[in-house]
């Protein structure tokens, strides 16, 4: 196998947040994300799923160094992305795009679809005249699925799918190896989002790409993964291969996140085995002791209060970081 | 029929800078006691506006015609006194964002027991004691301490509890449910609708469910009416709805739903973007994104009937007796 | 995904269908930007629109009108020289004032002043708070709070003094008077396009411009200055009456312009002399004044409401 695209390592990335202090704040870190690794490789999609306060939207642009890591390693083809001056990062980042959660707020609402799709070209390829960059705009609007004689038009003027969709053909512009998905279609109605995994999937197959695709419902994840990594509080929880996450969950949280999924079959919604947890996320600024996951955890013990688990290999690509995993 | 909502031939519209736009079109619907009715359909289908037209809370440009009745009383034609009697007492609502619905600077104590103090004149002590019993009841740990706190200091999910509890306190007949989860985690979300069981099994009032989430619906609901750009283009039970469905909508609905456990390639989709209310295609509104559609879907609009199969549905393709 | 979507007028009226006979007419193919919407709303209200044409027929007339009055401002008629009534012969359509100098000419030249005080000290003020608002959100950090704290402390003065003490050591001078005016005014206007600015930083499409290879000046130049320019312009309409009020405000005070030119501010000062022997001097400039500063706050309140529809 090759090297992998993508290498990130012990990733930490924390806020300081007041928390007290007349004049002089003190501040304590929010760790939002907490030594998270993991590898991509070309044309691979791994998943990355956990609830809201996870820490999975900032992992996404910690990647992409639109928000700086506090330490770890975030390492393209053999590059620290980190180490990397300004100018170099936006060198960088030519191959590396991303997709964001609210198709309307994430497009320029002054300029028409054209010269949103075209812009990364006039940062990168300065050579092009506006022809070359409209006529590439207009392949682009074609190959997502948009009337290319709609390049004039306004965000405004579309519907939630298709302005999703110029968000992907400007992220698709310069042929990039890596998309980063931040909830991509998780602000579009079912029927639209549908529509929109089956075109990523599609641009993933006919351009090699590698997605890093984080959302917090699993059945899409399931669908659109080749691997899928859990987070909690912003530590892994359990990283595995699709097939395996889904058929045999290690780890308890992801086990409760799978039984809490609504199926929309009233025999097996009614019928199945719900692992209902107590209680809501803990703040992130006072995390628990020991296993994040512990003040929740139907199996938790003493020692779960004490030690941070590590991450174990359950099997060839699995790995969970609970202490009870084998019970 | 005992039905202690019943929604009839209600048109919702709005007066917009460009023209009145119908969000809701002769929509008829009941529920009866004990019953949870699963109002199913995307975002702008008017799902939601046809209960805030029930509950005499539409916007100010909006107009509803039709008869809303609450065993027997006309809610559409009762004036703001009357309605103010009926809200909270007899019909009470949940809605999607805790935060916003409930009132900021109040203990939720207060919040609770003022419903009551409100409409059956009870005492403070009273109030407040019959406060207590509903937290616990909608199983909310170390009532007694929330009874004092501001709603910006519970969490989402404990916020939505309080809003279920402020539901119940009046024991009401009508429990209008609009996307009680959708903000919510997936592990709190399993929380809340298992409260909500519970509040169906023990309750007895009549829960109509509105959401866009399939898999909600097929856990709560009895029936499932499904909206489709401000009409109803199917109705029927559970069961039935889930297994056959018999709109090409619906079908396609679920259909696009990835699942859980079964692996497909790609997933089937509905063609198409969600209707422009103000520019409706002709006849059914369903047919430009519809796979059986035929001539007559585009000039003529299918009007909502019984199927043998005892489901509703409003579509003219026969598909499987009549091929 | 929410589902309260017509309450707010209807964001399911925002959808547009790309379907079939939706798309067939080539007027929808071409995109209408959020500008023209603006400028269509813009001409649907009809307070407004008459406000923006009073307004262009004032300035043409303030402008254009001395050429074509037989009496300049500052030549006094012999053979009158007190206040006049209106004698049409004599070429004083309104009458004059107390020295004999016609007084439409007067008025005409008093709104001349009135009009270029308001343009061009807003055009300061725009230049100031713009660059210091966009600096200050945009960099953030220290540079947004030694800025940011050196616009409290200008607030802290008090301005009105600042002015007079500046006129009484530098003297009355024209130009003068726009600038000391333009440094009081742009204060304001920093604060609200810096707050602008902080919230459109935020904007997942600043992030995506920077995930797109944007640099810095080229964000601010692309996305930032033309998504605050809206609120810009309705605030620059809504300052331009407060400088011409301020401006009256100093010459009726006679800190104003120098005689014998004269401002609006300056001629109801005169007016207000004799209002109880001729109230035409007081009145005539006091309408004039008046209706400027009305049609300019309704074209403010028309453009605040094309611009942000949301408020509608």
């Amino acid at each position: 196998m090759s090297d992998p695209l993508l290498q990130v390592r012990g990733l930490k990335v924390h806020f300081p947040v007041r928390t007290g202090g007349v004049f002089v704040g003190q501040h304590t870190p929010l760790k939002a994300v907490d030594g998270v690794s993991f590898d991509l490789n070309q044309g691979e999609t791994l998943g990355v799923v956990g609830e809201s306060g996870c820490g999975k939207s900032t992992l996404g642009r910690a990647v992409l160094q639109l928000i700086g890591a506090t330490d770890g390693v975030v390492s393209w083809l053999g590059t620290d992305l980190t180490s990397l001056n300004k100018k170099e990062l936006i060198a960088a980042r030519e191959n590396l795009q991303i997709v964001f959660q609210d198709p309307l707020a994430s497009l320029d609402p002054r300029m028409t679809a054209g010269d949103i799709i075209a812009e990364p070209l006039r940062n990168y390829r300065p050579s092009l005249t506006k022809g070359d960059r409209r006529k590439m705009a207009e392949e682009m609007m074609e190959r997502v699925g948009l009337l290319p004689r709609m390049i004039n038009r306004y965000p405004h003027e579309f519907s939630g799918g298709q302005c999703q969709r110029i968000g992907i053909a400007r992220a698709m512009i310069l042929r990039p190896k890596l998309v980063i998905c931040d909830e991509p279609v998780s602000a579009l109605d079912v029927s639209i989002q549908a529509q929109v995994v089956n075109l990523l999937m599609d641009l993933q197959r006919d351009f090699g790409l590698a997605l890093l695709f984080i959302s917090h419902d699993l059945a899409i994840v399931r669908h659109i993964s080749h691997r899928v990594l859990v987070l909690y509080l912003g530590k892994v929880m359990e990283l595995a291969d699709k097939s395996a996450l889904y058929a045999t969950p290690r780890h308890p949280y992801t086990q409760a996140l799978l039984s809490a999924v609504p199926i929309p079959d009233p025999m097996k919604e009614r019928n199945k085995d719900r692992i209902l947890l107590t209680g809501d996320l803990p703040s992130p600024l006072s995390p628990p002791s020991g296993c994040v996951f512990r003040t929740r955890c139907p199996r938790a013990t003493s020692i779960c209060a004490e030690t941070v688990p590590g991450l174990e290999s359950a099997g060839e690509g699995h790995e969970v970081a609970c202490h009870h995993w084998r019970d | 029929m005992t039905s202690v909502l019943a929604i009839d031939n209600l048109s919702v519209s709005f007066a917009t800078p460009d023209g009145d736009v119908e969000a809701v079109t002769d929509v008829s619907l009941s529920v009866e006691a004990g019953e949870c009715l699963g109002l199913v359909g995307e975002s702008g289908s008017g799902k939601s506006q046809t209960f805030m037209a029930a509950m005499g809370l539409l916007a100010e440009n909006g107009t509803a015609n039709g008869h809303i009745s609450l065993d027997g009383l006309d809610l559409l034609s009762a004036d703001e006194k009357k309605l103010n009697t009926v809200r909270g007492e007899r019909i009470a609502m949940i809605f999607q964002d805790p935060m916003t619905s409930l009132t900021p600077h109040m203990k939720i104590g207060r919040q609770l027991s003022e419903v009551l103090i409100e409409h059956q004149g009870v005492d403070k002590e009273t109030g407040r004691r019959r406060a207590l019993e509903m937290l616990d009841r909608v199983h909310i740990p170390e009532a007694e301490r929330r009874l004092d706190m501001y709603p910006h200091e519970l969490s989402g999910g404990l916020r939505q509890r309080v809003m279920i509890a402020i539901a119940l306190m009046c024991e009401p007949e009508v429990i209008i449910a609009d996307e009680p989860t959708t903000a919510l985690d997936v592990t709190v979300q399993a929380q809340i609708l298992d409260l909500l069981m519970e509040v169906k099994a023990n309750l007895g009032a009549a829960i109509v469910l509105i959401t866009h989430d399939l898999g909600v619906v097929a856990g709560l609901a009895d029936r499932v009416a499904v909206m489709y750009a401000g009409r109803i283009v199917e109705q029927g039970s559970v069961a039935d709805t889930f297994a056959s469905p018999v709109h090409p909508y619906t079908q396609g609905l679920l259909d696009c739903t990835p699942s859980l456990d079964v692996e497909t390639e790609a997933l089937e989709t509905i063609s198409g973007q969600p209707p422009n209310l103000q520019s409706l295609p002709t006849g059914c509104s369903f047919h430009p994104r519809c796979p059986h559609v035929f001539d007559r879907c585009q000039t003529e609009r299918p009007l909502l009937e019984r199927t043998p199969s005892g489901q509703s549905k409003a579509c003219f393709y026969n598909g499987a007796e009549a091929g | 995904m929410s589902d309260a979507p017509m309450s707010d007028g209807g964001s399911g009226a925002n959808l547009r269908v790309p379907h079939s006979h939706a798309l067939d007419k080539a007027a929808d193919v071409e995109g209408r930007s959020l500008w023209q919407d603006a400028f269509r709303r813009l001409q649907a209200n009809r307070a407004a629109m008459i406000s923006a044409v009073v307004l262009i027929v004032m300035a043409l007339v303030c402008f254009i009108g001395p050429v074509l009055v037989p009496w300049s401002y500052e030549e006094i008629d012999w053979n009158i020289l007190e206040a006049a009534p209106p004698n049409i012969e004599a070429g004083h359509y309104f009458g004059t004032d107390s020295l004999g100098r016609d007084l439409l000419a007067r008025i005409l030249q008093g709104g001349q002043v009135s009009f270029l005080v308001g343009i061009l000290a807003t055009s300061v003020a725009l230049v100031i708070g713009v660059t210091v608002g966009a600096t200050a959100g945009f960099m953030g950090g220290s540079v947004d709070q030694i800025l940011m704290r050196f616009v409290d402390v200008m607030y802290a003065v008090p301005l009105m003094f600042f002015i007079i003490i500046l006129m009484v050591v530098f003297g009355r001078n024209f130009y003068l008077m726009f600038l000391a005016i333009g440094f009081v005014e742009w204060l304001t206007m920093s604060r609200i396009v810096r707050g602008q600015t902080l919230t459109l930083k935020n904007k997942e499409f600043i992030e995506a411009a920077r995930a797109s290879g944007g640099s810095t000046a080229g964000i601010i130049a692309r996305h930032i200055i033309p998504n605050v320019l809206g609120v810009v312009i309705v605030y620059v309409t809504l300052t331009i009456p407060q400088v011409i009020l301020l401006e009256s405000f100093l010459s009726f005070l006679g800190l104003g312009v120098q005689p014998p030119m004269t401002s609006w501010g300056a001629l109801i000062a005169e007016g207000a002399q004799e209002m109880e022997i001729t109230p035409r001097t007081l009145i005539l400039p006091a309408v004039c004044l008046s209706t400027t500063l009305f049609c300019f706050n309704f074209l403010g309140d028309g453009l605040r409401d094309a611009l942000d529809p949301k408020d509608r």
